[in-house]
């Protein structure tokens, strides 16, 4: 399983409170796509729908390290994969 | 008893005012979508509870939420608006060729006829329609692909799609307004579009001709005369009787032409409605007093609607969405203001009250009129 903490804004669309818990994923792309899959109205909020990239103002963290420049296609850190860490999605710092 | 709801979209999420037809006394809900910009909320001519509401940020991106119950509860669909094709580019603010991006949803248009159809409105300027309840949305790709798109610009505020005007009897027809590009026409339901410009005159376009250009505001029509189009341009008020085919200013009178919203009377197609601000430069109305203007014979002739609008100290701005009208027999007028406040009149804008007044910014008021 995947542990993944969503910021206030993804978790009221959502409309979960807490941590979410998807099955196997092993990247942050499998980790998009389950998200995605499991909470049809995140589709395009994390990753831009067209490109594919993530937003600009969103970020990813887990295990202490920043992972928001890895590819979607890189493994995550094994204590995310085997669901011991959660994978943080973070909504930058930013605006008023 | 009859009655009404007001629909108001703000910078921080959505609000929902509700009033029985004497509209003196207001149940205010939201906000819903905290924290979100609400760039627009409208609901569905066909199927009063259903309503539509463009929510987007720039953390997150667009979402589109529907309600199916008259705003108590909500529902994201489908939120992915895929540009037909490879977009290709527009003008950049200096000139070079920008990509076509998708930013926002500005307008949501729900069909008349159809609580499934809804046309919508985007930056970077395009028309998109879904008829599956907001599931899919597809491009009506004919308008960006108008010969004149790579020449399109945007204005201050992005390259949007603001404006849609459904035609009240021939479905084919379409009118849309782009800032900065101009007005435009359909007859085929939106497959391909005519430039409707002809007769707007820009400060800083050399070709007083142009084909587009221009930096349109906001449109209206009285669904009992959809041949005459009411426009407030970035400067000029104008008027078309031919459905575009040429425009004429209609502005005399108004202590500034300069404004965003245009709308036009429940019953009266000849009773117009503007809110002149200072200048382009300056966002404000003029003398610190908000004014609404209203015409009665279909332009060049105004006179201020002041009864119960604050006529000193106030600076706020009215945005291109954020004027509205309801089908009451005595028609009622709607504003939103970027300081937060919405103001009614219950009497086609003799008087005037506050319904809220701390909102955050109000970006878009629409009214629906309640059996």
């Amino acid at each position: 399983m995947t542990r993944v903490r969503l910021p206030y804004h993804l978790r009221t669309l959502a409309g979960v409170d807490g941590e979410v818990v998807l099955g196997h994923a092993a990247t942050l792309g499998q980790v998009v796509d389950a998200l995605e899959a499991a909470y049809p109205g995140l589709r395009g909020c994390v990753r831009d729908p067209a490109t594919g990239r993530r937003r600009a103002f969103v970020r990813f963290f887990a295990c202490r390290e920043d992972l928001s420049h890895v590819s979607p296609d890189d493994r995550l850190p094994d204590a995310v994969v085997r669901g011991d860490e959660p994978l943080l999605v973070v909504g930058a710092m930013a605006g008023g | 008893m009859a009655g009404v709801r007001v629909l108001v979209g703000t910078r921080k999420g959505a609000f929902v005012l509700t009033s029985d037809e004497r509209r003196q006394q207001w149940e205010v809900s939201g906000p819903h979508f905290a924290g979100w910009e609400i760039y627009h909320v409208k609901g569905s001519p066909a199927d009063p509870d259903r309503i539509w509401a463009s929510q987007s940020g720039g953390w997150f991106g667009q979402v589109i939420q529907r309600s199916d119950d008259g705003g108590a509860s909500w529902a994201p669909v489908g939120n992915d608006f895929a540009y037909d094709g490879v977009p290709g580019t527009h003008q950049w603010y200096d000139g070079t060729p920008h990509p076509w991006e998708f930013a926002r949803v500005w307008h949501l248009e729900p069909s008349l006829t159809d609580p499934n159809t809804v046309h919508a409105g985007v930056e970077d300027a395009a028309l998109f329609k879904t008829t599956d309840g907001g599931q899919s949305w597809s491009e009506l790709s004919g308008l960006r692909e108008h010969g004149s798109g790579p020449h399109w610009q945007p204005g201050a505020g992005g390259m949007c799609l603001h404006t849609i005007l459904l035609h009240p009897s021939d479905e084919g027809r379409i009118f849309t307004a782009i800032s900065a590009a101009g007005a435009f026409r359909s007859d085929d339901a939106g497959s391909s579009w005519t430039a409707i410009n002809k007769g707007l005159q820009s400060e800083g376009i050399p070709d007083p001709d142009a084909e587009v250009g221009h930096c349109v505001h906001n449109m209206a029509m009285h669904p009992s005369r959809p041949d005459t189009l009411f426009m407030q341009k970035h400067w000029d008020v104008m008027r078309s009787d031919d459905a575009g085919g040429s425009w004429y200013d209609v502005g005399d009178g108004l202590p500034s032409d300069f404004g965003f919203p245009i709308d036009v009377h429940a019953h009266e197609p000849d009773t117009v409605y503007v809110v002149p601000i200072t200048s382009d430069s300056v966002h404000v109305p003029p003398d610190g007093r908000l004014r609404v203007y209203r015409s009665r014979t279909g332009g060049g002739e105004w006179e201020p609607l002041t009864n119960g609008l604050p006529q000193e100290h106030c600076y706020v701005n009215v945005l291109r969405d954020a004027m509205a009208v309801d089908r009451l027999d005595s028609c009622g007028v709607y504003v939103g203001t970027t300081g937060g406040q919405v103001y009614g009149s219950p009497d086609g804008g003799d008087s005037w009250a506050p319904i809220v007044r701390d909102l955050p910014a109000v970006l878009s008021v629409e009214a629906q009129t309640l059996p």
